[in-house]
């Protein structure tokens, strides 16, 4: 019987012609991605990666709200371009507890997965605001919005429950104080900015958006660009120690 | 008033449909009163104005119809069910122009930032994703489903399976559109491209989509003919496999049960691989295999000759599915994803050009004998052209999944371009050529209002579709070459913003083609809704033959 006409059992079967395709489209995606659930050699063991503070966390939910991810990718690659312009190149343990990934696919916008610390929060409120009256030639758009809008600090502990069920390990004591957790970061002043700062070790501390009271979108969007790419640091990073 | 006889009662399908909907609405007016978020509220109030809807449009097509079903046969022939293919064929052009049109906007946007008006609703970041799924999902989705229930009834010479399954797909897709649609402009989504849809618009998609496949699957079980016909294994294949990818990628926690947020199971790497095997598998079988279907029953039918080969069109079928799952790591090329799978990404990516050209060959050589007609059909021309952009989009991508030249073309237009050539050219013209063909034969006319009129569409939408292309891939490499460009002293030479400057004269070019292609396809809407309106209807051939005694 030639091959031709032992094909036919597919085409004069329809279940037969379902069950082969099920099998042969599972194959790539097996052998692709769960190795990626057990290589330990994927995710490297780094110093200093933690989960996000309930205000990073709120500001992050605005970044993929607003879809920043379209225009600015969250991914240096090893090129010499890339980590002179950016610096060190991104490594899976940064996103590590990132729910979802926000690497991106295009940079109509520069890279933003180390532009913590590199501009002032006036900066960004200012450029949030109106991207032009910082860089002219800009084509962001502009999000004047965020500062109208204040965040719950009430919701995020629901928020960080949910993450901590799919994996991200936040402590019963991050959760139980997350509404105040998320005031005392953007406030200094405030009574619990240290337990806050003992809760979260190295999260910065500042009234992001210059402005008194209940935090805004604002202030959550600017903490979390202001963390991006800090936790670890790679003046001390061995990327030996990970060769396994 | 007509008395219902004694006989007439309501299928099982009908009481269960009313009472489940029933059921629904309850729910959905409970989830409105309840919920945590603004746009939570709108979309269970959708949901409970939809249901409630259904059950009175139930109820209300139970007592007009006639007591018994309609028939299976009418003189030997099949009654061949329309009624949902001409409303998805409907959809599809009105989400068509739509989605072309917010293409147009945020085209726009970037040429002139001060177009998004500083207002959330219609900023790029918001606006991009309705783009894409109104023109892949909406536009796309709907042709496949007109298509695909036309094919399947023809093929296997049989009635669509059910009666009220079919209109629950393409009626309950289509809601499915409106809550993912709405929800981008408000601000719901999950972050991941081509899959924003929140947890719940997910978990209704994935109920319309398991009757979609039940109702293809139980229509092909129960066909009048030995063989399936190639068609519908690439219909069959789209569908399970688009199910898969959907599961597999959607796996949300939701926040609550009352709020529009979830965070999906995978995180930072595995979610990256998840996305990318999802949204590449979105181009190979949604954008691909689906099309494909539609490549090799409407090309044959309408160049009135057999496919090239029957052979080939085996090896392109299992070929084809087997080696584009593994493509999806090209996505990825120096990321932090390990470089082993980078790599068995980029070697499937390469060997997937061939099955690709196995396909083209094999529609393009369906007009041997028949290349004269592209002369006077310009039907015939649009899906010849397409499968031409097919053959050219399927040589690039392959290229770009080369790791030195991704390097090069990631992040810059160039994939924006690559994927317009495939989106327009291949998935749009076969698309427009399908509804050109559909269209006639559905609402059983004779012919188009005006094939002139096809003419002028085809060839403004293909000046469009080169003033787009182009434009993108001069500024992808330029863009491409600027970042990683160095002076003579060994400085990086452009800063961003001056790569960003230097794309502009390219955004207003690309805006322009854009435009030229919207215009087409409101001369086809035009054209069709004529064809409908006025055309002349077409006379059923009497069925005077008789089996040989």
């Amino acid at each position: 019987m030639s091959f031709w006409t032992r094909h036919q059992v597919f085409e004069k079967n329809s279940i037969i012609l379902v069950v082969g395709i099920l099998l042969v489209i599972a194959i790539g995606g097996l052998v692709e991605i769960t190795p990626l659930f057990y290589l330990k050699s994927t995710i490297e063991k780094v110093d200093g990666v933690r989960p996000y503070t309930p205000l990073e966390l709120a500001g992050r939910n605005v970044y993929v709200r607003e879809g920043c991810y379209l225009c600015h990718s969250q991914m240096i690659r090893p090129l010499r371009d890339e980590v002179e312009r950016y610096g060190h190149f991104s490594i899976a343990a940064e996103s590590m507890y990132d729910h979802p990934f926000q690497w991106g696919s295009k940079r109509t916008g520069p890279d933003l997965a180390r532009v913590g610390a590199k501009y002032s929060d006036d900066w960004h409120v200012t450029h949030l605001t109106n991207p032009r009256a910082i860089v002219p030639q800009s084509v962001m758009p502009g999000y004047p919005f965020l500062s109208a809008s204040e965040v719950d600090p009430d919701a995020i502990a629901d928020h960080m429950r949910t993450l901590r069920t799919v994996g991200v390990p936040y402590t019963d004591d991050q959760i139980a104080n997350a509404g105040a957790d998320l005031k005392a970061q953007a406030d200094p002043d405030n009574s619990g900015a240290d337990a806050f700062s003992k809760r979260y070790v190295k999260a910065v501390v500042r009234n992001f958006d210059g402005k008194p009271g209940t935090p805004t979108e604002m202030d959550a969007l600017i903490a979390y660009l202001q963390m991006l790419g800090t936790l670890v640091d790679f003046k001390i990073y061995n990327e030996k120690v990970n060769l396994r | 008033m007509s008395q219902p006889s004694i006989s007439k009662s309501m299928t099982i399908g009908e009481s269960g449909l009313a009472l489940v909907f029933a059921v629904t609405a309850f729910l959905c007016v409970v989830a409105s009163a309840k919920a945590l978020d603004a746009p939570f509220a709108f979309h269970a109030a959708l949901g409970a104005a939809a249901s409630a809807a259904a059950v009175f449009c139930i109820i209300n097509r139970y007592f007009d119809r006639p007591a018994a079903l309609p028939p299976a046969e009418i003189n030997g022939r099949p009654n061949y069910n329309m009624g949902p293919i001409k409303f998805s064929s409907f959809m599809a052009m009105f989400w068509g122009i739509a989605g072309f049109l917010v293409g147009l906007i945020i085209a726009s946007e970037l040429a002139w930032p001060a177009l998004n008006f500083d207002l959330p609703w219609i900023q790029f970041g918001r606006l991009r994703p309705l783009h894409t799924s109104a023109v892949i999902f909406a536009f796309g989705g709907n042709v496949l489903i007109a298509t695909s229930f036309y094919v399947v009834q023809k093929s296997c010479r049989v009635r669509l399976a059910g009666e009220l399954a079919p209109w629950f797909v393409v009626l309950g897709y289509n809601f499915f559109i409106l809550i993912a649609g709405t929800g981008y402009l408000l601000g719901v989504t999950q972050g991941k491209e081509y899959a924003e849809p929140e947890w719940y618009s997910d978990l209704w998609l994935t109920i319309v989509w398991v009757v979609y496949l039940l109702v293809f699957l139980v229509t092909v079980i129960k066909r009048q003919e030995p063989h399936i016909f190639v068609a519908n294994w690439f219909f069959l294949a789209f569908i399970v496999t688009i199910a898969v990818l959907h599961l597999g990628n959607n796996l949300p926690l939701p926040v609550s049960v009352f709020g529009s947020k979830s965070y999906v199971a995978w995180g930072g790497i595995q979610d990256a691989m998840f996305q990318w095997w999802y949204g590449h598998n979105a181009v190979g079988f949604f954008l691909t295999a689906g099309f494909l279907a539609i490549m090799y029953y409407f090309i044959p039918k309408r160049a009135e000759r057999p496919i090239y080969s029957y052979r080939l069109s085996i090896i392109h079928f299992w070929a084809l599915i087997f080696l584009y799952i593994w493509a999806g790591p090209h996505h990825l090329h120096y990321t932090a994803l390990p470089d082993w799978t980078q790599t068995l990404g980029m070697t499937f990516s390469v060997m997937l050009w061939m099955p690709s050209w196995g396909g083209m060959i094999n529609g393009l050589m369906t007009l041997s004998g028949a290349w004269d007609k592209l002369r006077t059909d310009p039907v015939l021309r649009m899906l010849v052209v397409s499968v031409a952009f097919y053959g050219m989009s399927t040589f690039e991508g392959p290229m770009m999944s080369i790791k030195v030249v991704n390097s090069l073309s990631h992040y810059t237009d160039w994939t924006i371009g690559h994927v317009h050539s495939g989106a327009l050219g291949w998935v749009g013209f076969v698309s427009f050529g399908a509804l050109y063909c559909l269209v006639p034969w559905a609402w059983n006319r004779k012919g188009l209002y005006s094939l002139k009129l096809v003419n002028w569409h085809f060839w403004i939408a293909t000046l469009g579709i080169v003033l787009y292309i182009s434009a993108m891939w001069v500024s992808g490499i330029l863009q491409g070459l600027m970042w990683r460009a160095y002076t003579s002293l060994g400085f990086l030479e452009y800063s961003f913003i001056e790569t960003v400057e230097a794309m502009h004269p390219f955004y207003i070019i690309r805006a322009a083609g854009g435009a030229l292609f919207l215009i087409g396809s409101l001369i086809m809407a035009y054209n069709l809704w004529m064809t409908v309106r006025v055309g002349e209807q077409e006379v059923q051939m009497p069925v005077a033959l008789q089996p040989a005694e």
